[in-house]
This record gives structure tokens, sequence and C-alpha cells, in this order.
């Protein structure tokens, strides 16, 4: 019965977060996409200078962590050029997206590459210019391979906007932190209400990745 | 706009902030080898047949991978002792270990099921048929065969946990980040302090992952290569 009490008193003040949570994952999901997407083409781009350019970002947004980029992008950047860009949810939703359209880039990539050879050749053959043999043909193929690794990342997108609250937007967790800090013995219903919210609003991502395993698997001859 | 980057600044938190690397490394190894042993855990649950034990293993498994280890790692800290009769306190290392340690367990304990699965079914069959007992089986059949492919996967997830673990500081792990946090807050150039551990953290993944993308290229050939003498005599014989 106590326990039923406190989620009462508990769930709406961690409602009172929610708008900000949902939209900052949907923020950063659709850029991280974008993101993913210029990034990946760029990857396979016969340029030399745009692939450099373009592996640097991959492998500078890959190789540190994204809190440090949160804080990084939050605190320094303000800081470098002198400016006083409060903005935290552009802060929040550039480093969440900039970080996982880094590690979706590649997929991208790997799934063009991965893209058989004939295709390309036969598509040379019926004399399509670059683009079409990439919009039409290539890309197309890629994109279905692509689909349950983005899923998966929409996951960790979810799990990623958690962080937010660490830059002081009020987030359910930043909620659920100034609940704790008040009545400490509120802590375990606080928390474990945080993990279950979060937990039901991944569920329909689960759901929506095991739909893209299945797509990507479909009528496909290998 | 000016650019405000102060040299003098940066080579006086370098050493202040790198003190703070033994504590991040340790912490990464700590909570690696823990979800390392704990991986073996879930692999062992999840052998279970029983459908409705099968259905909840599997559950948690993704409750636990699909919510933010953050807030895994505050309910732990935080929350785990004020839990009546089972709650204890730890300190924040502790935390950390077991709260990160158990997120990345869920993903090892999967990498362990496939590097299982990988292993040729004739060698269960074979291993009954040679009337070992199934705890022999298991330590001198099946897992000395899976658990190597499964080393360069392994190591990417020891990178990734590495880049996990300055999420330790918003409990009080004091490594890298807290450290840049202090010095930053303390002079006020929280830019030198954050772009030195962005530094660290690329000075140190980056040349990793490479080797792991080595390793990962020669444990393919060595895997491969076995395969295809197998075959070869196969056809042989």
């Amino acid at each position: 019965m106590i326990i039923i009490n406190a989620m009462i008193e508990v769930f709406p003040v961690l409602m009172k977060g929610i708008n900000i949570t949902i939209t900052v994952f949907i923020f950063s999901s659709i850029f991280s996409y974008i993101f993913a997407f210029i990034a990946g083409l760029c990857r396979v781009s016969n340029n030399r200078l745009v692939r450099g350019g373009t592996s640097i970002y991959v492998e500078i947004f890959r190789g540190t962590s994204l809190i440090v980029q949160l804080f990084w992008l939050y605190y320094a950047i303000p800081m470098l050029f002198d400016v006083g860009i409060d903005n935290r949810l552009a802060a929040g939703v550039l480093a969440i997206s900039l970080n996982y359209g880094a590690y979706m880039s590649e997929i991208v990539r790997g799934s063009i590459l991965a893209v058989d050879k004939g295709q390309t050749e036969a598509s040379i053959a019926l004399n399509l210019s670059r683009s079409q043999r990439m919009r039409i043909v290539i890309f197309p193929q890629a994109f279905r391979m692509m689909l349950p690794e983005f899923g998966n990342y929409l996951i960790q997108i979810l799990k990623a906007t958690s962080l937010v609250s660490l830059i002081g937007m009020t987030d359910i967790l930043y909620h659920g932190n100034i609940l704790r800090s008040t009545n400490l013995s509120a802590a375990p219903t606080v928390y474990l209400l945080l993990l279950v919210f979060y937990f039901i609003m991944a569920l329909p991502l689960i759901f929506l990745t095991r739909k893209g395993e299945q797509i990507s698997k479909r009528g496909v001859a290998s | 706009m000016t650019i405000n980057w102060k040299w003098d600044m940066f080579f006086e938190a370098f050493p202040f902030i790198l003190q703070g690397l033994g504590v991040t490394v340790g912490l990464t190894f700590a909570c690696f080898l823990f979800a390392l042993i704990f991986g073996f855990v879930w692999v062992f649950l999840r052998r279970i047949k029983f459908k409705p034990v099968n259905w909840l293993v599997t559950w948690i498994m993704e409750f636990i991978r699909s919510t933010p280890p953050l807030i895994q790692l505050f309910f732990i800290y935080y929350a785990w002792p004020m839990v009546p009769g089972i709650g204890v306190s730890l300190t924040s290392f502790e935390s950390a270990i077991i709260g990160l340690g158990i997120h990345f367990s869920t993903y090892i304990g999967e990498v362990y099921r496939s590097g299982i699965e990988g292993v040729d079914k004739g060698q269960w069959e074979a291993s009954t048929a040679l009337n070992f007992s199934t705890r022999q089986k298991w330590t001198k059949i099946i897992l000395p065969q899976a658990i190597p492919p499964t080393i360069p996967m392994l190591g990417n997830y020891l990178i990734i946990m590495f880049k996990e673990v300055p999420l330790a500081s918003t409990i009080g792990v004091v490594g890298i980040l807290s450290l840049a946090e202090t010095y930053g807050t303390d002079n006020f150039r929280m830019l030198e302090s954050y772009t030195i551990v962005a530094l660290i953290f690329l000075a140190l993944s980056y040349p990793s992952a490479i080797l792991i993308n080595k390793l990962e290229k020669k444990m393919n050939r060595r895997f491969d290569k076995k395969a295809a003498l197998q075959d070869s005599k196969g056809a042989v014989v």
C-alpha cells in the first residue's frame, strides 16, 4: 500500500518532464538520421577531400564519449567563441545527433558497400548516370539492410536522452533527481518509475526493430 | 568573433586532469570484468527450458538493455540503500561497477550466446557420445571453441564501456571528467579542460579500435582457415 501511495505522489511530478524527454528524443532521432545519411553518403564519395573530412568527423565523434561531447558543446563552445549561447535544447539535440549520426553513418556506408557489385555493373550497362545508379538501384537495396540496426540505434538514442538532465534540462530524470534530493526515502520509487517510463517508451521501438528485421529479410535472394 | 583559447591554461590543466586517468581506466576494466562474469549468468539463465522462466529472463534482459545506464546508476547508488530488507549502502565506485557491469553484461551475454550457437552441432553430439558429463561438455568442449571467436566483439564492448564510464562522475567517481569539471569551475576555463578530456578519450579509444579491427581480421582468417581445412579433410575422407 505504501508503495502505491508513493507512486501516486511521484508519478505526476515525473510527468512534468515527459514533454522535454520526448521532444529531445524526436529531434535527436530526426537529426541523427540526417547526419547519418549525409556522412554515410560522403564516405562512399569519390572525392578524397569529402571522404577524408567526413572520416575525421566520424572518428572524433565515435572516439569520444557522448557525455563529454555534450559538456563540450554546452560549456566549451560558447567560451571558445566568446558568445553566450544558452540554448540547452540545441546543445542536447546537437550532441546526441552528432554522436549517433556518426555511429549510424557507418551502417549507411556498410550497407551501401554491401550491395552486390553486379548491381553497379548492371546499372552501368543500362547507361544510368551516377546519381541515378545510387538513387534508383543501390540505395533502395542498401536501405532495407540498414533497418534493423537503425531500430537498435533508436533505442540507444532514447537512452541517451536521459543525459540532457546533466546540462540542466528539466526532463523526467531532472524532476526525479529533485524529488530524491528533497526526500531520500522516495528514491526507490522515483528511480524505479523512471526506469519503467523509459522501458514503456522503448517498447514500441523494440517492436519496430523486430519489424525492421523482418522487412530486411523478406523477399531478398541472397 | 574572437577565438578565446589559452594554451597556458591547457598545459596547466593537463597534468591535473591526467591524475584521474587511473580511476577511469581502472573502473573500465573492473566493469568489464564484472560484465564478463555476469554475462555467463544470463547465458545459463536463458538456457533454462521452462517457458515462464525463459520468458521472464528475456524480458528482464530487454528491460536492462533498453533503459538508460545513467538512471540505473542512480538507482543503485541512491535507491538501493533505501530498499527495505535487501538494501545495502555502496560506495560510488562499487555502484558504478555493479551498475555499468550489469547493464553491459546483457550485451555480453548475447555475444557469448552467438559464440555458443556458432559451435558445430556435431561437437555436442560427439561429447555426448564420448560420455562427457555436462560440466565437462561445457568446460572442455563447448566454451573453448565458443569464446575465442567472440574476443574481437568483446574488445569492442571494452571500448564502448570505456566511453560510458564517465557517467560514473555523476555519482561521484573522480575520474578525468570530474577533475575536468573541478578545474573548469575553479578557473572558469571549461573550454580547455573539457577539450583535454575529449583528447584523452580519443587518444585511447581510437588506437584501441584500430587494434581490435586488426585482431578481428586476423581471427576471421584463422577461424576461416580452420573451417576450410576441416572441410577439405572431410572431402578427402
